[in-house]
């Protein structure tokens, strides 16, 4: 995925480069810009927890060859035939969009669902980033699937010690780490392939049916060719269908800059994620149920200190920019605080997150959930964009009529992402089989909404 | 300069995959492979600040 930078780059726009304006002419770029950036972003430190939940969650060898060829097919089509052409018409970031049509209010309720979730992305990061600095350190319990709670003293110090490093570079700007993480990309995304490479000869077996087994980890039902082709398209749907991207293709010359996200799916998504999971086969062959998915001791096993290098930096590129861009979310609410004290907050609520093994183990739980939440209000965008004038609603609604506040999106994102909530906690549906469901009722509820809810100008009252 | 950076960026690249390829195909022992990849850090880390220079 999941790498949050490409949607953080939007969340909370750290850029003052046309934030509340057009992309003028001048300042827009070629596709080349766009195809290094998705590589970049989408091989990071999330990569090295999902391949091995895979075969945790029982994925068979063909679900998950032909299910992440499929769903990453999906994304990108998403991002090239809905991301780009609304971001290259409208040429603003999803915040000035949806400020324009729902008003600053509802902008500063998305601004703390989304702060509040990169802060346990960047948690997990932090747990990840730890599961390699432990490694020389043999008093260090490294934790397994089953592990929610921290696992020790020694992991708690080095996480703490960890999470308030990341907080400190955080609130001095991230630019440094921008930069190192800019830089490894291309030495990262080999890394992974190494360690897949490295593992082939010490495989018991190379039958892929041995490899990827199909049996839950958990004695639990599997996650099937379904759960991970929508996986696979959904992981970043707060991005492409959640329109986050618009910040990112806003400067594209023309939508078909959208191709770009491709790099990231069949690099990152693809390749990334299947070298990651066959480091986690291995030790499901050695060690058996006693297996530890902790990235830092498969890395290390597989290719030495350059590996913990990677999973380091891997980690650190990943959660330094969300507690950057979760620290000026919070800012964005409450405008009078200073950006160092929004910055603490996030770094120091992702350490206390980092300290817990949960959210990296439920990964793919907590990126469903991600994206359910923040997606549906692309749906709102879209709506607002292609349908609006033709379905006798006020584009930019809020813009229009000078209110701060409109009730219609907010009923229509809260609704739908309120009864996901309920069946997802009781019937423990997986979070990426509803994500396309609610964006759809949020689209269909706004129209709703709008037409029931809000007076338009012009229209009789 | 910048072609000796981009030699040695694709030098260190190599090392970084090249190792683990033939330690795949058997003609290449484990040690040496990790070893030659922690010299491909190095050299990448010392090479891509002049290679990459978009990184801003």
């Amino acid at each position: 995925m999941a790498d949050t930078t490409s949607a953080a780059a939007s969340g909370a726009n750290p850029s003052n480069e046309y934030e509340r304006e057009p992309v003028p002419e001048h300042a827009r770029k070629g596709p080349s810009s766009f195809w290094g950036m998705y590589a970049g972003e989408h091989t990071a430190g999330t990569e090295f927890m999902l391949g091995p939940l895979f075969i945790a969650w029982g994925a068979s060898a063909r679900d998950v060859i032909l299910g992440l060829l499929l769903g990453n097919i999906l994304a990108v089509l998403t991002w090239r035939y809905l991301t780009a052409p609304i971001a290259t018409d409208v040429r603003l970031t999803l915040y000035a969009k949806l400020e324009k049509i729902c008003g600053r209010q509802l902008v500063s309720l998305y601004n703390v669902a989304n702060g509040v979730l990169f802060c346990f992305l960047a948690g997990a990061m932090v747990t990840v980033s730890a599961t390699a600095v432990g490694v020389p350190f043999p008093s260090v319990r490294m934790p397994t699937f089953s592990d929610t709670m921290p696992t020790g003293v020694t992991w708690c110090v080095i996480v703490v010690i960890l999470g308030l490093v990341q907080t400190v570079v955080a609130i001095r700007g991230y630019g440094f780490v921008a930069r190192i993480g800019h830089l490894a990309a291309p030495w990262m995304f080999l890394v992974f392939v190494a360690c897949g490479l490295t593992t082939l000869p010490k495989l018991q077996s190379l039958d892929l049916n041995a490899i990827w087994t199909g049996v839950p980890l958990d004695g639990g039902r599997p996650i099937g060719f379904l759960g991970i082709m929508l996986f696979a398209w959904l992981c970043n749907a707060a991005m492409h269908l959640g329109m986050s991207d618009m910040s990112i293709f806003r400067y594209a010359r023309r939508p078909s800059a959208g191709w770009a996200a491709s790099a990231g799916m069949f690099l990152g998504h693809y390749i990334a994620w299947i070298c990651a999971s066959l480091l986690f086969a291995l030790e499901r062959q050695l060690h058996g149920d006693a297996a530890s998915n902790a990235p830092g001791p498969m890395v290390f096993s597989a290719v030495g200190w350059a590996g913990l290098v990677c999973v380091v930096i891997a980690g650190w590129t990943t959660a330094n920019p969300t507690i950057y861009r979760a620290g000026l979310a919070f800012q964005g609410v409450m405008p009078s605080m200073s950006r160092t004290t929004g910055t603490l907050i996030a770094g120091l609520v992702a350490t206390v997150a980092g300290l817990f093994p949960a959210f990296a183990m439920k990964l793919l739980d907590f990126v469903g959930i991600y994206g359910t939440v923040l997606a549906p209000v692309g749906a709102i965008i879209v709506v607002d964009h292609y349908f609006a004038r033709r379905l006798g609603l006020t584009p930019n609604w809020a813009e229009r009529t000078g209110s701060g506040f409109n009730l219609a999106p907010l009923l229509a994102w809260v609704v739908p992402v309120g009864v996901f909530f309920y069946i997802y906690k009781v019937h423990g549906v997986f979070a990426s089989y509803m994500t396309v469901p609610v964006w759809l009722a949020c689209g269909l509820l706004y129209v709703v909404f709008s037409k029931t809810l809000i007076r338009h100008p012009g229209a009789s009252a | 300069m910048n072609l000796v950076a981009r030699v040695v960026g694709i030098l260190a690249l190599g090392l970084t995959v090249i190792p683990a390829a033939l330690f795949a195909a058997g003609k290449l022992g484990e040690e040496p492979m990790k070893t030659a990849m922690i010299v491909g850090v190095v050299l990448w880390f010392a090479a891509a600040p002049l290679w990459l220079k978009g990184g801003e």
